[in-house]
């Protein structure tokens, strides 16, 4: 798929002059983007120029960083989501999140699962049932868990894990997945199986991904968006990007000259 | 999966949650109203009830029969005594079972042993300490009812606390001090006499001042090990004969004979020693926190 | 070795001062192995003291006897009352203060912000400083003649008192174990139950407060035992009659059994009182092990 491609399919969230503060450090500077629907978009750059920051604003959860101050706008599906009327539990619920870190709740892998359906009023045992089975199927650990269901997820390895957290997040059914560096804690083998279950989870859902691994980025992404010190350096298709990048600074961070 | 306009705007969570929600926090508020209003009613409460008994001849005086006549100068000095007894036996005790915790014991048996103890000490009830000082003490060693006999009792009972505060500050004592002594061929003992003690002061005074707080308030232990005599003595004299800390003349007072106004008095008195105590400890703990984050800055940026 | 010289020199000196560090070794051995001493000098005590009486009066009269008359013509020692209201007292303050604890803990630890819970947090100190007997006095002047008007019982000293009274004074241990247990929650739980979309409030009670389920267990365990332990204060406020617990009937606890008598008990109804101690002791190690339990499996949690 080539950025063309890209822009002519419909554009899910974007992001206009958004400036992003931590006290006075400025941490997003005038980002712009706009992130194409049912498409895999990698965020890459050094340390410490605001991928997270960025991914986190997305779904507002930089809200809960006192020192935190945000200006411009961000739009999903149109909407602004920092319209006052904004019920931001909706909004996170659509725009779902997965960590660095896997942090299953320490509770049975069942009642991980469950736990956002319940929060959002699914009752009935045989729905909860159903969603869980197929999230977990969705997230490609049910043969792995179908006999641990009422085990603690903390006893899972942590690939388990992790792909239990992608599993807990579909089971609210949400629209776009944020991901920050959903691998980076994670041994090769089950970096791989990730990266696979990504690659099927476009089919349904937009995926936004923090990487520090160029390879992950090639392999699975089809856009490609480098930051540095806050700024949007460069957004198009990623083999554009890691083949023939229009910005000096790309080239030099693709080919590991620094960062 | 595709969403309305205004699927997401405000009001939309459903009302069963907006009620959940609804409901824990006016719990939550309720609840934290209680805590406040429960120790604000107290101190106003006890303080209108015994500050109007409060006087310098109160304060002065011993109370006699012939005149019915309320003093409680020998209740504040036994009181005094009796905190100044513990605290010179239980520092050395307690201090010393904290080094030998962090310094010397290699065995971790022996330090889950110690430590399994001192919890459970920190476990009993105090009327249980009560009936055992009298046993041990006033009865087995010969101490009578005596103040000693009181102090006793009360630094079995706060050698944990001690020990805690003592080990916590020995914890932060960094190592790179006691390497350095070493390196210079000094012995153990050196090494702990010289760097290491000096470095948890800290907590041992904290570990006094929240001592200080704890006996203050105690009764039940002091009962039957200090009694509950009025007689006002000299210190060592004191030290040997039966006497009441202002809790117990409080008791005795409001239980035993009725004297409500001189109750409210002591217990005036006594909020306001507890509560500056308390303060006391909690501004030693910060600033002492605050000291040796500056004091170790190498150490702290290693971490 | 820089010693190498010195001990060439000096093998005598040298030996001496391994000696000394032996005997200093020693010394800081005997001062760590107090606290066992003194568990075990309780533990003897009260075993020695408490059996006695129960030999003779016979273990299943003793404990599960129904009337205490210890001073008839012919004597009756059952502590079944007592152990029922240290029981029903203790029960019916963790069901009046656990909630009210719980609910003020998560308020403190997770909402509180700034000054609202910089006071929150003086209130429970202070709570936790003020000495029993001043409970003992506010109870005894607000909530006993409160509770004779309120429910019109001829008088208001009795179980229901004790209760409120009890349940004031476990109420800051609660709260200080809870939110210790749920600040340590990580931060990792909390932002993936919001980013599903729940709420700050439907977070705190969903997500964390099951993650620190073991440390609040650990709160109302140790509320268990101060509740149980405690004497002065409801000496105060219960009446002290021997009855079968009832509400607003005039009860005696364990532990006010012991007290109540102490000053003028001799004979085999002294003896009695220390084995009613010993009963309060076994209560208080079944505590003491839950306790342990509790503590421990939160660490494992966390770790
Ligand atoms: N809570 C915060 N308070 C203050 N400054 C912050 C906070 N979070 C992030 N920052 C700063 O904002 C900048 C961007 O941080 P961010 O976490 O977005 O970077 P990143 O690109 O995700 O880095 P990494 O690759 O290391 O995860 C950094 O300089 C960081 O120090
Ligand atoms: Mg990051």
């Amino acid at each position: 798929m080539n950025v063309e491609d890209k822009q002519k399919s419909d554009t899910i969230i974007s992001t206009k002059d958004l400036n992003v503060w931590y006290d006075d450090f400025q941490a997003l500077i005038d980002v712009s983007m706009e992130i194409p629907e049912k498409s895999i978009t990698a965020l890459i750059g050094p340390s410490g120029c605001g991928k997270s920051t960025f991914l986190r604003t997305l779904n507002r959860m930089n809200d809960l960083i006192d020192c935190a101050k945000t200006t411009g706008s961000v739009f999903y599906r149109g909407q602004d989501i920092f319209d006052p009327s904004m019920e931001v539990s909706e909004l996170r619920r659509h725009i779902g999140m997965v960590f660095q870190k896997p942090n299953p709740f320490p509770m049975s892998v069942y009642d991980n699962v469950a736990y956002g359906p319940r929060t959002h009023g699914t009752k009935s045992r045989a729905k909860l049932d159903d969603i869980v089975e197929r999230s977990l199927r969705g997230a490609a650990i049910w043969d792995e868990v179908r006999d641990k269901l009422r085990q603690n997820a903390l006893g899972l390895s942590g690939g388990q894990q992790q792909r239990l957290c992608i599993a807990r997040a579909l089971a609210v059914q949400p629209d776009v997945l944020l991901m920050d560096e959903p691998t980076s804690a994670l041994d090769p083998i089950s970096t791989t199986k990730i990266e696979e279950l990504i690659l099927q989870l476009k089919e349904n859902y937009t995926i936004i991904i923090v990487t520090h691994n160029m390879q992950q980025a090639l392999r699975i992404s089809d856009g490609t968006a480098f930051f540095l010190l806050g700024d949007l350096i460069e957004y198009g298709s990623t083999d554009i990007i890691f083949s023939t990048p229009s910005d000096k600074r790309t080239e030099d961070y693709i080919t590991g000259r620094f960062g | 999966m595709q969403q309305g306009e205004n699927d997401m705007k405000k009001n939309q969570l459903p009302v069963r949650r907006r009620a959940y929600i609804g409901t824990m926090k006016t719990t939550m508020w309720i609840s934290a109203l209680i805590t406040c209003a429960l120790i604000i009613g107290i101190i106003v409460y006890v303080f209108a009830k015994g500050i109007p008994f409060i006087s310098w001849d109160l304060l002065s005086t011993s109370p006699t029969y012939i005149p019915p006549h309320i003093g409680i100068l020998p209740d504040i000095m036994n009181t005094i005594y009796i905190v100044i007894a513990s605290l010179v036996v239980m520092v050395p005790l307690g201090a010393g079972a904290a080094v030998y915790l962090e310094e010397y014991a290699t065995n971790q048996k022996v330090v889950a042993v110690i430590e399994y103890a001192a919890e459970t000490l920190s476990g009993i009830p105090s009327i249980i300490y009560g009936l055992v000082g009298m046993l041990f003490f006033c009865e087995f060693a010969g101490l009578k009812t005596s103040i000693l006999a009181g102090a006793l009792t009360l630094v079995i009972m706060n050698l944990p606390s001690i020990m805690r505060t003592t080990q916590e500050s020995l914890k932060t004592v960094p190592q790179s001090y006691r390497e350095g002594a070493f390196a210079l061929g000094a012995g153990k003992w050196r090494v702990i006499r010289t760097v290491v003690l000096p470095g948890c002061v800290d907590g041992i005074i904290t570990g006094c001042v929240l001592a200080t707080g704890r006996i203050l308030g105690e009764s039940a232990a002091l009962l039957f090990t200090a009694g509950f005599a009025h007689a006002l003595n000299p210190f060592f004299e004191g030290l040997m004969s039966p006497g009441a800390t202002l809790t117990v003349a409080l008791y005795v007072y409001a239980k035993e004979q009725g004297e409500f106004g001189a109750a409210f008095a002591i217990a005036a008195i006594l909020m306001v020693l507890t509560l500056g105590i308390n303060s006391l400890a909690m501004w030693l703990e910060s600033h002492f926190k605050k000291m040796r984050e500056q004091g170790y800055p190498q150490e702290k940026s290693k971490e | 070795m820089i010693g190498e010289r010195e001990i060439t020199v000096t093998a005598q000196e040298s030996a001496r001062r391994k000696r000394i560090e032996r005997i200093i070794h020693g010394i800081f051995l005997m001062l760590g192995l107090i606290t066992v001493g003194c568990v075990l000098l309780i533990t003897i005590y009260l075993v020695i003291s408490g059996i006695p009486a129960m030999r003779t009066i016979g273990l299943k009269e003793f404990l599960f006897g129904q009337k205490w008359a210890s001073t008839a013509a012919e004597p009756k020692y059952g502590i079944l009352p007592f152990i029922l209201t240290s029981i029903y007292g203790t029960a019916g303050a963790i069901v009046l203060g656990v909630p009210i604890g719980f609910f003020a803990a998560v308020y403190i630890a997770k909402i509180a912000k700034g000054r609202i819970r910089w006071l929150l947090q003086s209130a429970v100190g202070m709570l936790a400083g003020v000495p029993s007997v001043v409970y003992g006095l506010v109870g005894m002047m607000v909530l006993v003649p409160g509770i004779r008007k309120l429910f019109k019982v001829p008088d208001g000293a009795s179980l229901l008192a004790s209760i409120i009274v009890l349940a004031v004074m476990i109420l800051p241990s609660i709260i200080k174990v809870s939110v210790t247990a749920l600040e340590a929650v990580p931060q990792e739980y909390e932002e993936a139950s919001l980013a599903m979309g729940a709420t700050p409030i439907e977070t705190y009670f969903r997500v964390s407060v099951p993650a620190a389920k073991s440390g609040i267990a650990a709160a109302v365990v140790l509320g268990v035992g101060r509740a149980i332990g405690e004497a002065m204060a409801v000496m105060m406020v219960a009446g002290n009659a021997p009855n079968m617990p009832s509400l607003f009937e005039s009860v005696r606890f364990l532990t006010t059994a012991v007290a109540s008598e102490m000053s003028y008990s001799s004979g085999l109804q002294r003896q009695a009182l220390f084995s009613i101690a010993l009963v309060l002791y076994f209560f208080i190690m079944l505590i003491n092990a839950a306790l342990n339990f509790f503590l421990k499996r939160g660490n494992v949690k966390q770790s």
